[in-house]
């Protein structure tokens, strides 16, 4: 059963006059962990948003389950979103409530659940990701890594098929790095839940992911398994995975010529 | 447990502005006339009306009874017409005798109508007992002012510059 | 020439802009308006009701008080010239009922809620909260801010009417307690002149619709705010000196239309 639950053709985005996505194409399938891996300041939050129906693209068509993102109605793409969950880079935890509320918030916005089987609920969500006597903390009292975690149970919630995670990683130290993989690895077997990591951490993400994008340059410059990846020919994709400071992606944002810049063009 | 102590407090609050309310309307705003109470309208003509405004208040030895509701030109005579509306607490209760000056409070204060009560002729209150003309529906016989009714003895405004021009013309014919 | 044509577009696309962010001003008050019959909101609005009106009690009180201690006492010095001092109580009823209490109190209300509110908004904004509420599935109109402008056209009414009925009080704590105006005069006049619809109700309205209009600057400017430290400052300066300016000049229209020929 390798059907997919996310399917993006020829999808262009501008953002302003800059152009963000130059016509890519990706899939994702249901039940895998997909990573999606390129360079900071691409725009791989921007891609999840228009998978989430935030953004919409200029050209070109997301599907969800069948369904396109930007053409449904507004009361159907929230029907959808229902379905998709995201776990943002700060964690977006609700700072006003307690860590037990923020995972009980969608639950009460979106079922009619007593509130003793809602406690249960959350109580067993916190347990996954391992917060279960952190219930009573405000966000402000957490760790980093605790934050997202937190958020991870709130995005977990309401069982959803699609979770995506932006950039899980970033600023974590090496345990709660490992805790984050670990949980996001058994979370995806143990809910059925279809992932969608993205990141710039190569190393980790390549462990988990059953299939990689990786983008620069407004497009996909490489995409198969870890394995294919690794062992790919492609500069661009080797610079990526090796750090190397400049190559075919530019160490340089796009100038003119640094001598007419410095020197003046008084000519 | 924060949620009930925010309740409390809001209900503190809003407890807090119906007391606002209650002291505005029960001290501070003019309870006798507050402008929904029943009126009857009552017109005068003047020679000149001064400084009178509309909702100028109508006062009888200093009581409030009504307001001037409308001032305006009549269309041939060219004298100002002045509407005013008098609590229906005082219906039945000034002879159509009644003569209406323009006052001013105090020296510097604003004009306002005194109603001077007229008076009914002793046999005239008995013939009111007995036909009782003021609870039929014309009231034309009806001795007291009435809806819609003309008051025809009425003293304009004291104008200060005819009163200062009468006095240098008195001095100047001496 | 050049010159010219480089002015003209700029004009054109700042007038774009504005036009299109007064569009979606538009459709966020109007989503915000509509969203309110709803139970949960109503008590998501009573706990907003306690930050911005409860929260702004003390500061309106503490100004009423003051606001109508010194109407007393230069009321006074001016009217006692006159032997006029008896009507020190419409004077100082009137002034707060119609003007400084609306306006003060809206004026107070802008500096302390409105840029709580547009910080607030902005923060959330800024640390992905209206984003995650979003992919939630939950509108962010509906629960975020909704409740808070409903809360702010509730409060800023009842603020008015506590501001005046303190006013009248500490000008009658100046006025009758300190300078010995009679005390009867000091509230018969004032009953003699004051009339509830024309006094007291225009000034509620009046504070109902610059609490719209505070309310809606406030969580616009929040809610479109660059999210960043800058943007959240920025914006948090545009909702005061918008909406001061905007409470200033309704109030011109609003008296001229409630108190004008």
């Amino acid at each position: 059963m390798s059907e997919n639950i996310v399917s993006i053709t020829d999808m262009q985005f501008y953002r302003g006059e800059r152009e963000i996505y130059k016509d890519i194409s990706l899939s994702v399938e249901r039940g895998k962990i997909t990573a999606i891996m390129g360079p900071s300041g691409i725009g791989k939050t921007t891609l999840l948003k228009l998978i989430g129906g935030q953004l919409t693209p200029n050209r070109g068509s997301i599907i969800f389950q069948g369904d396109d993102v930007h053409k449904v109605s507004r009361n159907r793409l929230y029907e959808m979103r229902r379905k998709m969950s995201m776990l943002f880079q700060s964690g977006a935890l609700f700072t006003n409530m307690s860590v037990f509320d923020n995972v009980a918030y969608p639950l009460r916005e979106h079922t009619k659940l007593d509130e003793s089987i809602i406690e249960t609920l959350v109580k067993l969500k916190l347990e996954a990701v391992g917060l279960r006597g952190a219930a009573q903390l405000l966000p402000n009292e957490l760790s980093g890594g605790m934050a997202r975690r937190a958020a991870l149970a709130r995005a977990i919630a309401l069982d959803p098929e699609l979770i995506m995670y932006d950039e899980p990683f970033a600023g974590q130290d090496p345990i709660s790095m490992g805790v984050l993989v670990k949980l996001i690895k058994a979370l995806n077997k143990a809910l059925d839940l279809t992932s969608i990591v993205v990141t710039h951490d190569v190393k980790e993400v390549l462990g988990i992911a059953d299939y990689a994008y990786i983008m620069a340059n407004k497009t996909i410059i490489g995409a198969g398994t870890p394995e294919q990846i690794k062992n790919s020919d492609s500069p661009l994709v080797q610079q990526f995975l090796r750090g190397d400071a400049d190559g075919p992606v530019p160490f340089h944002f796009p100038a003119s010529p640094v001598e007419a810049d410095l020197v003046g063009d008084s000519a | 447990m924060t949620t009930r102590k925010t309740e409390t407090l809001v209900g503190l609050f809003v407890a807090l502005a119906i007391a606002a309310t209650m002291l505005l309307a029960l001290r501070v705003v003019n309870q006798g006339m507050a402008g929904n109470s029943e009126t009857f309208t009552v017109k005068a003509r003047f020679d000149n009306i001064g400084g009178l405004k509309p909702r100028s208040s109508v006062k009888v030895g200093g009581v409030v009874v009504g307001r001037v509701e409308r001032i305006y030109l009549h269309k041939t005579d060219l004298v100002p017409i002045v509407e005013l509306q008098i609590s229906t607490e005082y219906a039945n209760t000034f002879p159509d005798t009644s003569s209406l000056s323009i006052l001013t409070s105090g020296l510097l204060g604003e004009q306002f109508i005194g109603l001077l009560p007229g008076f009914i002729f002793p046999e005239d209150l008995a013939r009111i007992e007995e036909d009782k003309v003021c609870e039929t529906t014309s009231l034309n016989n009806c001795p007291y002012l009435t809806e819609g009714e003309e008051v025809f003895d009425t003293k304009s405004a004291l104008i200060l510059e005819d009163l200062i021009g009468q006095i240098l013309f008195k001095q100047g014919s001496e | 020439m050049n010159f010219l044509v480089n002015y003209f577009s700029g004009l054109g696309k700042s007038t774009l802009n504005r036009v299109n962010g007064v569009g979606a001003a538009s459709i966020m008050l109007y989503g915000a308006l509509f969203a309110f019959p709803q139970w949960k909101n109503i008590r998501l609005t009573i706990s907003q009701i306690y930050i911005v009106g409860v929260q702004s009690l003390l500061i309106v009180m503490v100004s009423g008080l003051f606001i109508g201690m010194v109407m007393a006492l230069q009321g006074y010095t001016i009217l006692v010239n006159y032997g006029a001092e008896g009507s020190l109580g419409p004077m100082v009823a009137l002034s707060i009922l119609r003007e400084l209490g609306p306006v003060v109190t809206a004026l107070l209300f802008a500096g302390r809620a409105g840029s709580a509110l547009t910080a607030e908004i902005g923060l959330m904004k800024a640390t992905e909260q209206l984003s995650s509420l979003e992919m939630m599935a939950i509108d962010p109109l509906r629960r975020v801010v909704s409740p808070r402008f409903w809360a702010g056209i509730i409060s800023l009414p009842m603020l008015t009417l506590i501001f005046s009925a303190i006013g009248i009080l500490g000008g009658h704590l100046v006025g009758v307690d300190w300078l010995g105006v009679d005390a009867g005069s000091y509230w018969s006049i004032m009953q003699a002149t004051v009339e509830w619809d024309k006094d007291v109700v225009n000034g509620i309205i009046k504070s109902a619709v610059f609490a719209l209009v505070i309310v809606w600057i406030a969580l616009y400017k929040g809610y479109s705010c660059i999210p960043t430290s800058e943007g959240i400052s920025q914006a948090t300066t545009q909702t005061v000196v918008y909406s001061s300016l905007a409470i200033l000049g309704l109030d011109f229209i609003l008296t001229a239309l409630m108190f004008g020929i």
